[in-house]
C-alpha cells in the first residue's frame, strides 16, 4: 500500500462493498418511473380536456392521487441520482462538487415535498 | 482527498478519438434528455402547485404554456421523456449482458432514437387531434 497517488493509497484495501447501491437504486426507481409515467401520459390523453375542473376532479380521486404522489417520489429520487452522476462527472473541483451535491439534495427533497403536499391538498379538498 | 498525484495524470482517449456510431449518440442523448427532464419535473411542480392554488393560478400556467415558447418547452420535455424512456429500456437490456453484438447494438441504438421521436409525435397527434 503506497501513499503517493490516490490509487496507491486505496490499493489492496478491497472494495467498500456498497459500490452497486447507487446503480441498483437508479434501476429500481427507473422501473417505477416507467410504469408511473406511462400511467400519467395515458391519463393525460384520456382526460376530457386539461381544464382546471377536469384535472382537479381527476386528482381528487384516491387512486390517481396515490399514483401521482408515488410518481413524484420515484421521479425525484431518480433525478437526484442522475443529476448526482452529472455533477460527479463534470464538476471537477472537490469543494464545488460538495456544494453542488448539498444543493441537489435540498432541491430534490424540497421539490418532492412540495409536489406531495399539493397532491394531498387536492385529494383531501383543503 | 485525491490531491497528491492527481494532476497531470494521463487521460483515457475521449470522444474525438473514436469513429462516430449511433451508440455514442444514444448514450449522449440519454444524458441530455435526462437533464432536460429536470425542467420537466419543475413544470410538473408548477402544474400541481397551480392546481392546488386555484383557477387563477392555473389560468396563468395555461396562458404561459399555450404560447409558442410554451409549446416549444412542452414538446421538448415530451421528447426528453420518450427518448429517455426508450434509451433507458435499451440500458435495461444492456444491463443483463445482452445486445452488445455490433450489428444488434447498432440497430437498437438507431431504433431507440427513432422510436423516441415517433412516440413524441404520436402523443401530440393524439392530444391535439382527438
Amino acid at each position: 500500500m503506497g501513499n503517493g497517488t490516490s490509487i496507491g493509497r486505496v490499493r489492496g484495501l478491497g472494495s467498500a462493498k456498497h459500490g452497486a447501491h447507487h446503480w441498483l437504486l437508479q434501476r429500481f426507481t427507473a422501473v417505477g418511473n416507467l410504469f408511473l409515467l406511462i400511467w400519467l401520459a395515458v391519463s393525460i390523453l384520456l382526460l376530457e380536456d386539461l381544464s382546471f375542473i377536469s384535472v382537479t376532479g381527476w386528482l381528487s380521486h384516491p387512486v390517481p392521487a396515490v399514483l401521482m404522489a408515488l410518481l413524484i417520489v420515484s421521479t425525484f429520487w431518480h433525478a437526484r441520482l442522475g443529476v448526482q452522476v452529472m455533477m460527479e462527472d463534470y464538476v471537477h473541483d472537490h469543494g464545488s462538487k460538495f456544494a453542488c451535491l448539498v444543493a441537489l439534495n435540498f432541491v430534490a427533497f424540497a421539490g418532492a415535498a412540495f409536489g406531495v403536499l399539493c397532491v394531498l391538498r387536492l385529494a383531501l379538498g383543503a | 482527498m485525491a490531491t497528491a498525484g492527481s494532476k497531470n495524470r494521463p487521460l483515457s482517449p475521449h470522444l474525438q478519438i473514436w469513429r462516430w456510431g449511433p451508440h455514442m449518440f444514444v448514450s449522449i442523448m440519454h444524458r441530455v434528455s435526462g437533464q432536460g427532464l429536470v425542467v420537466g419535473l419543475a413544470l410538473l411542480l408548477w402544474w400541481l402547485g397551480a392546481l392546488a392554488s386555484g383557477p387563477a393560478a392555473y389560468a396563468q400556467l395555461v396562458t404561459c404554456m399555450t404560447s409558442v415558447p410554451g409549446y416549444v418547452v412542452l414538446v421538448g420535455i415530451s421528447w426528453c421523456f420518450f427518448n429517455h424512456m426508450m434509451s433507458g429500456l435499451r440500458h435495461f437490456v444492456l444491463d443483463i449482458g445482452a445486445g452488445f453484438e455490433l450489428k444488434g447494438n447498432r440497430t437498437w441504438s438507431i431504433l431507440t432514437s427513432v422510436l423516441g421521436v415517433v412516440l413524441t409525435i404520436a402523443f401530440w397527434a393524439i392530444l391535439l387531434l382527438r
